[in-house]
Parts: C-alpha cells; sequence; structure tokens
C-alpha cells in the first residue's frame, strides 16, 4: 500500500480530501426523490404486521391462529413454529457479535415472551385494516411469571429468572444454579490495595444511567419476496445489507446465497440497525403467500421491541497522590442487557479508563438479562455510560485536590507508548493535543454568570477496521464510479469519491459513488465501529490505486516507453521520458482508447483493514440551571476530537455535532420508563423527549489532526467518539452550577430541583 | 367500506384520489400519489418528517385526514424545487451540510419553507423554536440552523 503520509508535504498536496463539496447523493435527499425503507413497492405487494407480547415476562401456553387464517384477505400468518429451532452460534457482523439462537428468538418469541412488546406472531394481508384485523384474531394464551428490569434487582439471587439454562460466565468456578448474570468480566493491572494504600485522596461514588434509544427518525422498513425457485430479494434500510442477508439466512435455515438484499438509504442507525427484526418475518410471510410483503415498524414498536442500550449502575472508586498522579481505580459496571446476553459492557469495560495512565486498576463488568427489550449497538457502545461515571468520578477528584480538571487529565493522559488499559500499546494517538485544544479555547476562560456551571469531560472510541470491498471502474468519457458495500448513514459516499478522486486526479464531481446490493459488490461488514471511512475507504483508494498503476501502463504502452517513465499527475500520464515528446494523456483520452489497451479500465479491492486508530474526545459544556424549576439549558458547548485526517470536514463536524446533541439528550431527558407491570409507558416522541432544535446551543466542533499512518490519508474513526463524553460533560457542570454531584441520569428538572432543595 | 372522492391541488397541479375514511393525507400522499418524499417518522405529529403546507399553513400530514384535503392546495417537498433549478433552501443544506441521513430533511425543508414565507428575518432563536416540531437525530441542528439562516439572508436578496 502506498502510503500518503510517509511524505511530509502529504497534506499540502491534497486536492479534494480536506475540501467540503457538496455531497452527491445530496439533490435526491433534499427533493423527496430518495428512497428509504418503506419508500419502496412492488406490484401485488402484501402488508406484514407484528402480533406483539403485552406482558413483560410470560410463558406462551398457546398461540391459536385459525381466525385470523380464515379472514379473508389474509395471506400468511407465522409463529416461531414457522423458524428453525436453532443451535446457540455466534456470528461477527462488525459491531460485536451475535447469537444466531437469541437473534432468532428475538424476532420471534418461542415458549416464553421476555418483554413487552416480543413478538409472538405476524400476519401478511391484503390491507394494513386487514392485517390489523387479523391480529386481534390471533388467540394467545399466556401464564404471566414475574419480571425484573432494575439491573441490580435482577442480579439478585431471588430474582425472578429469564433463562434456566444461562449459568454465569467468567466467574472462577462455574456456578451451581442458572442466573440473570450473564457473564462477569474483568480488566486489571497493578496491585489494587497498594495503589490505594499510597494514597493522599481518595473518591467513591456511585452513579446511575437509564434505558435510552438510539432514536433514529425512520422506523424499520423492508420489503421481502421469496421466490417460486426458492431465490429471495430483500429491500430494507439497515446498517448492512451483507448482515441482513446472512441473519435472514440463519434464522430461516437458508442458504445466503439465495438472498439478495438491496440497501434502502437509511434513515439513522447509530448501531440500532445492525440487527433484524423484520426482514426473516418478512421473508417468511412471502414464503407462505406466494408474495411480495412489505413491512413497516410504528414509532412505538421501534421503542419496545428494538435497540434501545442499556441502563446502568456504574461504581467507581479513585485514588490519587496530592499532585494529582492516579495511583489506583476500581470500576464495577453493571449493564442491563434487555431480554437475551450480549449488553455493551465488555466495550463499557475497555473504555473506561483507556483516557488514563494509572498503574494499579481493576474494571469488573457484569451482563445482565432483564425483562426489557434485546439492547443494540448505539454509538461507541458501553462507552458513555463508564464514561459517565469515571469522568464524574475524575471531576470530583479535581474538586478534593483543588486543581483544575483539565490539568488534573493531562497529568494522567495516556500518551504514544503507554500500555492502555484495554490491553495495546497507543501508537499515533492525539489525545493530549485534545486536551490542549480545548485548554487554549476561549471558551474555558469564558465569564459565567449566576446559576451557570462550567463542565470538562472526555472520551476514547477504538474504532475498527474489518472486511471489506470496494471496486472502481472507469466509464468510456473518463468518469469513475466507485461501488462499495457499505450503507451511507451520514454521508459516507462523498468521502469515498473524494478519496477516490485524490488519487485519480479526477474533480469529484467525475466521480459517482454507489451501494451496491449484496449480488452486485464483495463482502463488507456492515456501516458501524466507525469503520466506513477508514475501512472501505482504504479498499476505495488502493482500488483507485491499482486503476493509476493500469493507467500508467497503458499510456507506456501508447508512447512505447518503460512503465517505470511514466507518472501520474493530476489526472494525467505524464511521459518521463524526455526523448519522447508526447503531450500528456489525460484519463479521459486513455479512457476512449481502452479497447486498444487491454479493454475495460476497473479494479476491485477486498480486504481487512487493520490499524484503526483510536479516536479521543475533550468537550467542555455550559449550563444554566434554573432554581426554581430545576430546568437545565445547555448555554455552550464546544468539542475537541482528534479524527487523524478529515477527509470532508463539514461532515466530521456534523458528526461531532450530532454525537454531542445524543449525549445531551441521553444527560438531561431521555429515558425508558416502565409501569408496574414492565410495559413502556413512554413510547412516542412525545413522551420519550430527544432533543429539538430549541433545546440545544451552537456546538462547536474542533477538529484535531493528528494522522492515523495506517491509512493512505490519516483517516481515524470519527461518529462514535462524540458520543462519550457529553453525559458527564454536562453532569459536571450542573455540578459546577449547583454545588451538588448529580449522580442519576437523566437530570431531569424533579431531581435537580430535589438536589437543589436538600443542599 | 365506502371511499371518498378526493379533488385537491398538490404542488400547483389538480390531483384526485380515492380514500378510506381513516386514511392520513400522509397516507394519501404516499401510497396513492406516489409522492413518498414526505415519511412518516412518529405518525402522531411529534417529529414533523411529514411536514405539508395546506393553504399556506404548516401541518403534519400524519394528523390531517386525507378526505379533509378536499379543494386544498397542498404543497410537499416534491413542489419546491423549480424543475431543475433546487430551491436555495436545498440548496444552501447541501453547501452547508446540514443532512446526514436525510430522512428528516424533506418535513426539515418543507417546514423552514412555511417559516419564511411567514417571516422572512428569523432570529437564530425564532428559527429554533419554529422547528422544534422537526425532529433530527443526526446533527444537532447546528448545520441546519446555519443553512436556514443563510437561506433567509438570500431569500431577502432576491426580494430586494
Amino acid at each position: 500500500m502506498t502510503d500518503v503520509l510517509d511524505r511530509p508535504d502529504a497534506k499540502a498536496g491534497l486536492k479534494v480530501v480536506g475540501t467540503r463539496p457538496v455531497r452527491p447523493d445530496g439533490a435526491d435527499k433534499v427533493t423527496g426523490r430518495a428512497a428509504f425503507g418503506a419508500d419502496f413497492a412492488m406490484p401485488g405487494m402484501l402488508v406484514g404486521k407484528i402480533k406483539r407480547s403485552p406482558h413483560a415476562h410470560a410463558r406462551i401456553v398457546s398461540i391459536d391462529t385459525k381466525k385470523a387464517r380464515a379472514l379473508i384477505g389474509v395471506k400468511a400468518v407465522v409463529t416461531a413454529a414457522d423458524f428453525p429451532d436453532l443451535a446457540s452460534e455466534e456470528y461477527e457482523a462488525g459491531e460485536g457479535a451475535a447469537n444466531m439462537r437469541d437473534l432468532s428468538l428475538n424476532c420471534m418469541a418461542r415458549e416464553k415472551v421476555l418483554y413487552d412488546g416480543h413478538a409472538v406472531a405476524a400476519v401478511a394481508a391484503t390491507s394494513t385494516a386487514i392485517a390489523d384485523q387479523a391480529l386481534d384474531l390471533i388467540e394467545v394464551k399466556y401464564e404471566v411469571l414475574p419480571h425484573v428490569i432494575d439491573v441490580e434487582a435482577a442480579m439478585a439471587p431471588d430474582a425472578p429468572l429469564l433463562h434456566a439454562h444461562l449459568f454465569t460466565e467468567g466467574l472462577e468456578a462455574r456456578p451451581d444454579k442458572p442466573s440473570n448474570i450473564a457473564s462477569r468480566n474483568q480488566l486489571a493491572r497493578g496491585d489494587l490495595d497498594a495503589g490505594f494504600l499510597v494514597a493522599d485522596v481518595i473518591v467513591e461514588g456511585r452513579y446511575t444511567t437509564a434505558a435510552v434509544h438510539q432514536g433514529y427518525i425512520e422506523p424499520h422498513a423492508c420489503v421481502a419476496a421469496f421466490g417460486a425457485d426458492g431465490q429471495c430479494q430483500v429491500w430494507s434500510s439497515s446498517q448492512g445489507q451483507f448482515m441482513v442477508r446472512t441473519y435472514c439466512a440463519k434464522v430461516l435455515g437458508l442458504e445466503s446465497s439465495d438472498i439478495r438484499v438491496t440497501p434502502a438509504e437509511i434513515g439513522g442507525g447509530f448501531g440500532g440497525k445492525t440487527t433484524v427484526y423484520l426482514e426473516p418475518l418478512a421473508l417468511a410471510l412471502s414464503r407462505q403467500a406466494g408474495a411480495p410483503v412489505k413491512m413497516v415498524m410504528t414509532r412505538e414498536e421501534v421503542f419496545r421491541a428494538t435497540g434501545p442500550t442499556s441502563g446502568a449502575v456504574i461504581e467507581v472508586k479513585l485514588a490519587a497522590k496530592a499532585d494529582g498522579t492516579l495511583v489506583a481505580a476500581d470500576v464495577v459496571l453493571k449493564y442491563q442487557a434487555g431480554a437475551f446476553p450480549g449488553s455493551p459492557v465488555g466495550p463499557g469495560s475497555m473504555t473506561a479508563l483507556a483516557c488514563y495512565d494509572v498503574p494499579n486498576f481493576r474494571v469488573t463488568g457484569f451482563d445482565v438479562v432483564t425483562n426489557s427489550p434485546k439492547v443494540a449497538a448505539y454509538r461507541a457502545p458501553g462507552a458513555p455510560i463508564s464514561a459517565f461515571g469515571v469522568e464524574s468520578a475524575i471531576d470530583e477528584l479535581a474538586l478534593k485536590l483543588g486543581m483544575d480538571p483539565i490539568a488534573l487529565r493531562m497529568k494522567n493522559a495516556v500518551r504514544d507508548g503507554v500500555k492502555a488499559a484495554y490491553g495495546p500499546t497507543f501508537r499515533y494517538i492525539g489525545y493530549v493535543e485534545t486536551l490542549e485544544a480545548i485548554q487554549n479555547h476561549p471558551h474555558y476562560r469564558a465569564p459565567l454568570g449566576p446559576n451557570q456551571g462550567r463542565g470538562v469531560a472526555v472520551g476514547f472510541w477504538f474504532n475498527v477496521g474489518g472486511e471489506s470491498t470496494a471496486a472502481v471502474n472507469i466509464g468510456e468519457d473518463g468518469t469513475a464510479t466507485v461501488i462499495t458495500g457499505n450503507p451511507d448513514i451520514g454521508g459516507s459516499r462523498v468521502s469515498m469519491a473524494m478519496m477516490a478522486a485524490e488519487v485519480l486526479g479526477l474533480p469529484v464531481e467525475k466521480v459517482r459513488p454507489i451501494v451496491a446490493d449484496t449480488a452486485s459488490i464483495g463482502f463488507s461488514m456492515l456501516t458501524g465501529g466507525s469503520r466506513t471511512t477508514f475501512a472501505t475507504g482504504m479498499a476505495v483508494t488502493q482500488a483507485a490505486q491499482k486503476i493509476v498503476a493500469d493507467l500508467e501502463r497503458r499510456a507506456a504502452q501508447i508512447w512505447e516507453v518503460a512503465a517505470d517513465n511514466v507518472d501520474w499527475l493530476d489526472g494525467a500520464a505524464v511521459c518521463l521520458d524526455a526523448a519522447k515528446a508526447v503531450p500528456d494523456l489525460t484519463l479521459a483520452s486513455l479512457a476512449a482508447q481502452s479497447a486498444r489497451t487491454g479493454g475495460p479500465i476497473g479494479a476491485q479491492v477486498s480486504l481487512t483493514a487493520q490499524g484503526a486508530g483510536p479516536g479521543f474526545g475533550a468537550h467542555i459544556c455550559d449550563v444554566e440551571v434554573d432554581p426554581e424549576t430545576g430546568h437545565v439549558t445547555v448555554l455552550r458547548y464546544t468539542a475537541a476530537q482528534d479524527v487523524g485526517r478529515a477527509i470532508h470536514p463539514a461532515y466530521v463536524e456534523g458528526q461531532i455535532q450530532g454525537g454531542v446533541a445524543q449525549g445531551i439528550g441521553w444527560a438531561l431527558n431521555e429515558e425508558y420508563v416502565f409501569d408496574r407491570d414492565g410495559r413502556m409507558e413512554n413510547a412516542g416522541f412525545l413522551d420519550y423527549r430527544v432533543p429539538v432544535a430549541s433545546d440545544l446551543p451552537m456546538i462547536e466542533p474542533i477538529i484535531v489532526e493528528v494522522a492515523n499512518p495506517r491509512h493512505p490519508f490519516g483517516a481515524k474513526g470519527v461518529g462514535e467518539v462524540p458520543i462519550v463524553p457529553p453525559l458527564a460533560a454536562v453532569a459536571n457542570a450542573v455540578r459546577a452550577a449547583i454545588g451538588v454531584r448529580m449522580t442519576d441520569l437523566p437530570l431531569s428538572p424533579p431531581k435537580i430541583r430535589a438536589a437543589i432543595d436538600a443542599r | 367500506m365506502t371511499r371518498t372522492h378526493v379533488s385537491a391541488t398538490v404542488n400547483g397541479d389538480p390531483a384526485e384520489f380515492l380514500s378510506d375514511p381513516g386514511t392520513t393525507l400522509l397516507d394519501a400522499l404516499r401510497d396513492e400519489l406516489g409522492l413518498t418524499g414526505a415519511k412518516e417518522g412518529c405518525g402522531s405529529g411529534d417529529c414533523g418528517a411529514c411536514s405539508v403546507i395546506v393553504d399556506g399553513r404548516l401541518v403534519c400530514a400524519c394528523l390531517m385526514l386525507a378526505a379533509e384535503a378536499e379543494g386544498r392546495r397542498i404543497e410537499t417537498i416534491e413542489g419546491m424545487a423549480d424543475g431543475s433549478t433546487l430551491h436555495p433552501l436545498q440548496r444552501q443544506f447541501l453547501e452547508h451540510a446540514a443532512l446526514q441521513c436525510g430522512f428528516c430533511t424533506p418535513g426539515m425543508l418543507v417546514a423552514t419553507k412555511a417559516l419564511l414565507d411567514a417571516n422572512p428575518d428569523p432570529t437564530e432563536s425564532e428559527t429554533r423554536y419554529w422547528l422544534a416540531g422537526n425532529l433530527c437525530r443526526c446533527t444537532g441542528y447546528d448545520k441546519v440552523i446555519r443553512a436556514v439562516m443563510d437561506a433567509a439572508a438570500e431569500l431577502r436578496q432576491v426580494r430586494v
């Protein structure tokens, strides 16, 4: 691989990377032409609907579908009996592994329902009205069981048990009876007791967060057509068409080669669309009905049966010397997994202390099943939760030490060469530069008024690489098409086009990026883990580089010179042989005569991208607290982040701003509220309040660029880091404003008011 | 079930469709007229992704019955551009990168047009409160607000 950054003048030489062109899919998105999941239709299409459990935990005694099947217009009814009973098997799709048995049982309950909203049956009918009527005609008899949603209640020895086969993994000895604790993980180094013994200052705290939803505005949607020849087509909105293909094949017991998945435009995912809910059901219904089936969730279904991320308990104990040097950290994380194992407590544990160089530590994580929707990945899964506890505790430590909170973080900052708490040794990280960026920003010294406070917090995310494929084809007119298999969730098409344009020497407008279906491009892991611009961008760059090498060869053939006598400069072959006085050959002219030089010009690269550079963010938040109502207003927000190199700075800024906004919602408003029977009480955007435009100030992003030498243009993942610091940044600002440490999210007005009254 | 015949003007052209009593304007636009630019994000008037303008007034198409559209003048995102020339709002959204996934964008643009039709010179605060009914989960609204303010300024220049 040619390493552009080996050249010291790399950035100066770039013509496209680092600029802000209009995205190639932009016109479709602002005119309403872009086709999202629910916008696709087929002739003869049926409407699919799901019957859902009204109970948080119950045994399914019987399901009688006879009356529903008899209704005129009903074409198919499926239950768990129509799906194979799968064995336990893990599959890695790009943002954490999934257990296929649990995935299947989450799509369609078998024997037991495990949360309010759990699917028990599905129908396909000729109209929505008939489908709804059919759902009412399906008779399900339940034996209601005691339920448990709170994470610590679920860990109690006498808690209602979700899975009789679940024995805690990760303990010294296998327990003798099942529990709701799916696993315990531990990261440790040094001598914890010795660390606490030499400490001058110790802080200790217990923090909680509520389950929150990714809150993408587009509900899940798909159309599935099961052909009479067994060939299946699926159109759906997801973070990965290959993930949809594999998961559908597993859940239905089909060959994945018999399923072709075409990605629709995706209306937000944030990790929540890294799994399937509808697609296998739609295929099963289509198989039975012999017609295409469209399924679209309502917003209520999205809240009750998809996402969210864990509610959690975080216990943090930190120790430092009087000069601020951290000597010990003990962190305990208890995360709700929802109905099946797989909370993000693993990454939550690994990221918890990733910003700190601390010699003695222990992080213990518990993955706990609860009678709530199975959690799905949510932007930097697990990290914002552990960061809320640790960054609140660091703030408390700074107060106790009388130290500036940025100076305290700087003193203990990880740097290149430091062995990260989660294992590897850091290289090419830009954490100190990121801290300096907020330290030197005027925001940090701006005056504050009464009832106002300022908070600081930092955050870390690994970013991942993984498997990607990209193809670049040159048209006879000298333009390029870039084909990838990664759904464009936030403007990645333009970044792909820019990287190809940079290598080919074309204006970006001459490069058309396409996101292809599973039959039209080689495998790519899903869009997640902040991997697309890094990993798929690497494949695009290498494919373009192969084309440049081919173009040089073709020019050499035309000029009858050796290939190393040809250079590629600004979109044209240049002859370096002084004896040949020939004009440059542009890409367009080489494309026009490609038939004589070896045929069509194109290249495909499939790779496993290694060396994703980890990302760090450092945020400053100012709030004002209304002492009468307890309402918190975010007044000003500044977020610095090391992004390696910003391919398209405007979309990098957008990722930072969007992540911050979600983090503010998590901190202040958002939470799943359950009634006594375990039913979600706020399954709509009126009562589950995501931040609206009038809730937020402008969010100032600071792009810090410490290049990642493992990416051809220096890029690191961007999308996930910015949601990690805000929970604590907001809470630390509230602490500064009211003088009371708030430990339970969300920081809703009643809680703040009570804290003010109690001070 | 008796279906109602509805005649309306959609983006300046006459449009006719049949509607069940419970059909929303949003469903009629999307399913009967094939205008899928307006999106259903919630079906309860909370997200604004289905924003359309009816007789000059901004409404959530999911909260209006299709039968109520009889004789009304409806503007949707599909009618915002002038042929292949984008409206200044659409252009500013693109130039500011004021969209990521783009799902809320049609509703956001229609709502913004309604704002600027009523108030050509809104403050940032007025813009934020006007758009409080249009949820965006991707952008944090920063670039959206900047795009609206710049488009408003551009449109004021055009008016002068």
